[in-house]
């Protein structure tokens, strides 16, 4: 499936948003997920699906002044 | 002299007047240190599109429960982008803090003072404590505090070149004309120019790269820790005032000899 992923696009298996986190191998406690400018909560990714043309943005807190 | 001398600022109680910031530590492990050695109880964070090829450490973990955390909409160079950003920070659970900083020049970082008070004008309405990184000038600041602003935060010289209070005279006029606290963000470069942003009646000050870029950034927290303390009491206790001529501290009579 054809997705968005920060900008790029990418062909991931990942079904839901849970299996792209797993799939990427990202540190869970720091990661922030926006499907289509809208916010996904940790407890929301196992049943949020993917769909072809979906925009995310995996974001985390930084150091920043 | 009052004896609560707190900062009540977005609901809570801030008994420390130095903000900091968590950009350019050599290593995040210094952050806790410092935090622990300023005594600084409000500090910034930043967010960004995570790099899934290094691995990256959660910054979070390194701000102790108790320190209010300050996200900042940094990257964002319209007032729409800062409001998405301020809405994922609190999502997130960063809680009701933003710093508004929208910044379209690259080569000065000077924040976009329109886009900022649109974008305040949005976040105060939606419950935010807002806090605007901002240019000196009144009749803006006014507007922000207008629109819900919780304070304004004027530069007193570009991000990072510490070069101090270059501003003066403008944040002068904020100090005096708004109601909201004025917290100097920007530019303060060494702790004697945090004690002179107290002494003219900051409310606070907002202190990153000349910390963090310390040779020893725990030490220099709490260097600035005691320069604020010094700067807010000398405020308190009212500056004597400033003479063209000489005024003699000793008697000018019964002189030997005389």
């Amino acid at each position: 499936m054809d997705i968005v992923v920060n900008g790029v696009k990418e062909t991931v298996p990942a079904r839901t948003v849970a299996e792209l986190v797993a799939e990427k191998g990202l540190a869970v406690g720091s990661l922030v997920v926006e499907l289509n400018q809208q916010i996904i909560t940790q407890e929301q990714w196992p049943h949020t699906w993917l769909q072809a043309g979906d925009r995310l943005e995996l974001l985390s807190f930084v150091g920043g002044g | 002299m009052t004896t609560d001398d707190a900062l009540q600022l977005g609901g809570v109680r801030f008994t420390s007047r130095l903000f900091t910031g968590t950009g350019k530590f050599a290593a995040n492990a210094h952050i806790p240190k410092m935090l622990a050695a300023s005594g600084s109880q409000m500090i910034t964070v930043a967010l960004r599109r995570i790099d899934a090829q290094a691995k990256q450490e959660n910054i979070l973990a390194y701000i102790p429960k108790g320190v209010t955390l300050l996200p900042n909409t940094s990257g964002a160079r319209t007032a729409e982008q800062a409001v998405r950003i301020a809405r994922i920070a609190r999502e997130a659970g960063c809680g009701d803090f933003i710093k508004i900083e929208v910044i379209t020049d690259m080569k000065y970082l000077m924040p976009d003072n329109w886009e900022t008070l649109k974008a305040t004008e949005i976040l105060a309405k939606e419950g935010f404590a807002v806090l605007p990184y901002v240019l000196p000038d009144l009749p803006l600041a006014k507007r922000l505090e207008n629109a819900g602003a919780a304070a304004v935060m004027p530069l007193g010289a570009p991000i990072g070149t510490n070069r101090g209070l270059e501003t003066k005279p403008l944040i002068e006029l904020l100090i005096e004309n708004c109601v909201v606290p004025i917290v100097v963000d920007a530019g303060i470069g060494r702790p004697s120019q945090a004690a002179a942003a107290m002494e003219m009646g900051a409310d606070a000050v907002l202190v990153n790269t000349a910390i963090a870029t310390a040779a020893d950034p725990e030490t220099m927290g709490r260097a600035f820790d005691l320069a604020v303390r010094a700067g807010r009491m000398a405020y308190l206790a009212r500056l004597a005032e400033e003479s063209p001529l000489a005024r003699a501290s000793s008697p000018l009579t019964g002189f030997l000899d005389d």
